[in-house]
């Protein structure tokens, strides 16, 4: 059981790395990979919509708030091992490569190469982009001065 | 008797040819990009997406390029374009408390966790034209140690004394105006899918009518936030909810007086605004407008324009409304021919009687 959490959650974080990385930024890690397997489609890769949902006030009941394109694509590995991708936008390419991904690195064989090779260099890009911005956010944090005159 | 007129098939694509080069430009100056327009006009491109109801900054800089710039045209492009696409799911409500901000502020409490984060604001300039902006790129923006700590919001910290009125906690499954009519009475999801859609100039003016006297409000900014949310999806595909990447959001929670009634004791209620995009004004008026629609559940008369749900819902949309006014210039021979007749009838009576 806790094997499984542990599984799912390591497979969580690289599906959220793979899906803010771009089709050229993965094809750049994967040029340092060892090859993937090859693979053949099982669906897609396809664009689509997925509604999005806020709740009011923030907290309160859900509500549609609009809609999002998204990419998907699921993948069956040479053996077998099956894997899906779906992220926002609308890159075919990347949905295919994270869904191949996504199937190897659950391959105990693979995977410490693909996470050393792919995944961490991609979440360290992505975390560098992130604290830049949340350092231009932080340099913007209003120091308030109260003048008080004493008599 | 219904007569078929034909013709203009060579005017029209002479038109549309004229309408391509026009769109193009002067030749000698390049082409602009739509990485361009998502990237440099990006509040432009923000309120196309929201209007639109379709957040992908790529397709409303593509929209807003074949528009010539105009938003509503742009929306209405990227309607049409969602109607191509097949729809995967739904996404779980975001977590807007957990969204990754460039911008915070609170109009009522100075000090609050978090800290007040002013980000590319466009507040406190002077608003003069820079006439020299052209010229050169800016430095790199100042950059400060960031500091983890959460940012919880107002509403909460109100809340938590009992002096703000709580959301119900529901996780009801909501209308979906892209599916079904609107409903009226409209249940607050609906309303708010509705003005999340809606046209800024339209919320824009009916806020302030509130804030003027039409529809008795005294609303506070208790916070604005401006940033960007991980979009979460259960599908059966994965054994968890995968989360698909980042939106940019703007949402603004309004604060308001009220009174208290037989069943409530007077307590602070609030008004919501969520948008696509980083377009605050857009949120701000959402918050107003949607306050506004509340006047049943708090008691209060619907006296003012904003309170009437069935007005305010049903002419929200820039993308109806225009379709609606616009066509009006297409032609109208046969009916105005039966206009004219009968005007011509009714004078021909009046002066035969006189």
């Amino acid at each position: 059981m806790t094997d499984q959490t542990a599984e799912n959650a390591a497979r969580k974080a690289w599906l959220a790395v793979l899906a803010r990385a771009s089709a050229e930024e993965i094809e750049a890690r994967l040029a340092e990979a060892p090859p993937l397997p090859p693979h053949s489609l099982l669906r897609g890769p396809e664009i689509g919509l997925v509604m999005v949902r806020g709740r009011a006030g923030g907290d309160g009941a859900p509500f549609n708030l609009g809609e999002m394109t998204v990419a998907r694509c699921s993948v069956v590995l040479e053996g077998g091992a099956v894997g899906h991708a779906l992220r926002a936008g609308r890159d075919r390419r990347a949905a295919e490569l994270s869904a191949v991904l996504d199937a190897a690195l659950q391959d105990p064989r693979l995977r410490p190469a693909l996470e050393a090779a792919v995944i961490a260099p991609l979440a360290e890009a992505q975390a560098a982009r992130r604290a830049a911005e949340a350092e231009r956010a932080a340099a913007t944090r209003v120091e308030f001065l109260s003048m008080v005159q004493i008599r | 008797m219904y007569v078929a007129v034909k013709g203009g098939e060579r005017a029209i694509a002479n038109a549309h040819a004229w309408l391509e080069e026009a769109r193009r430009g002067d030749p000698a100056l390049p082409r602009i990009a739509p990485e361009q327009i998502a990237g440099q006009l990006t509040l432009a491109v923000d309120r196309v997406m929201a209007e639109g109801s379709c957040c992908d900054r790529e397709l409303a800089a593509i929209a807003i390029a074949q528009a010539r710039g105009d938003l509503i045209e742009a929306a209405f492009l990227l309607r049409a374009y969602r109607t191509t696409l097949p729809r995967f799911g739904y996404s779980r409500p975001l977590e807007t408390a957990a969204m990754r901000l460039i911008r915070r502020v609170s109009a009522t409490y100075k000090d609050l966790p978090g800290g007040q984060i002013l980000g590319p604001t466009f507040d406190y300039t002077h608003r003069l034209l820079d006439l020299a902006a052209a010229a050169g790129d800016p430095p790199p923006a100042p950059r400060a140690p960031a500091d983890p700590a959460a940012a919880p919001r107002v509403t909460e910290l109100l809340a938590r004394e009992g002096l703000m009125a709580r959301e119900e906690a529901s996780d009801a499954e909501p209308p979906d105006l892209t599916r079904q009519p609107l409903p009226i009475p409209a249940p607050r999801p609906a309303r708010l899918q509705n003005l999340a859609r809606g046209d800024e100039g339209f919320l824009l003016a009916l806020g302030y009518s509130t804030q003027r006297g039409y529809g008795n409000s005294h609303p506070f900014v208790g916070e604005l936030r401006i940033g960007w949310a991980s979009v979460e999806v259960e599908t059966p595909e994965f054994p968890f909810p995968v989360d698909i990447g980042e939106i940019p959001l703007a949402e603004c929670q309004m604060v308001n007086q009220f009174h208290g009634s037989a069943g409530a004791p007077p307590q602070f209620t609030r008004g919501y605004g969520l948008s696509f995009g980083h377009g605050e004004r857009r949120a701000m008026a959402m918050a107003l407008v949607d306050r506004a629609l509340r006047a049943d559940e708090y008691g209060e008369e619907r006296a003012a324009p904003a309170q009437q749900e069935e007005f305010v819902l049903l002419h929200s949309d820039n993308v109806e409304a225009t379709g609606f006014v616009e066509h009006l210039k297409l032609p109208h021979y046969v009916d105005f021919q039966s206009e004219l007749e009968n005007l011509r009838a009714i004078r021909a009576l009046k002066e035969a009687a006189e």
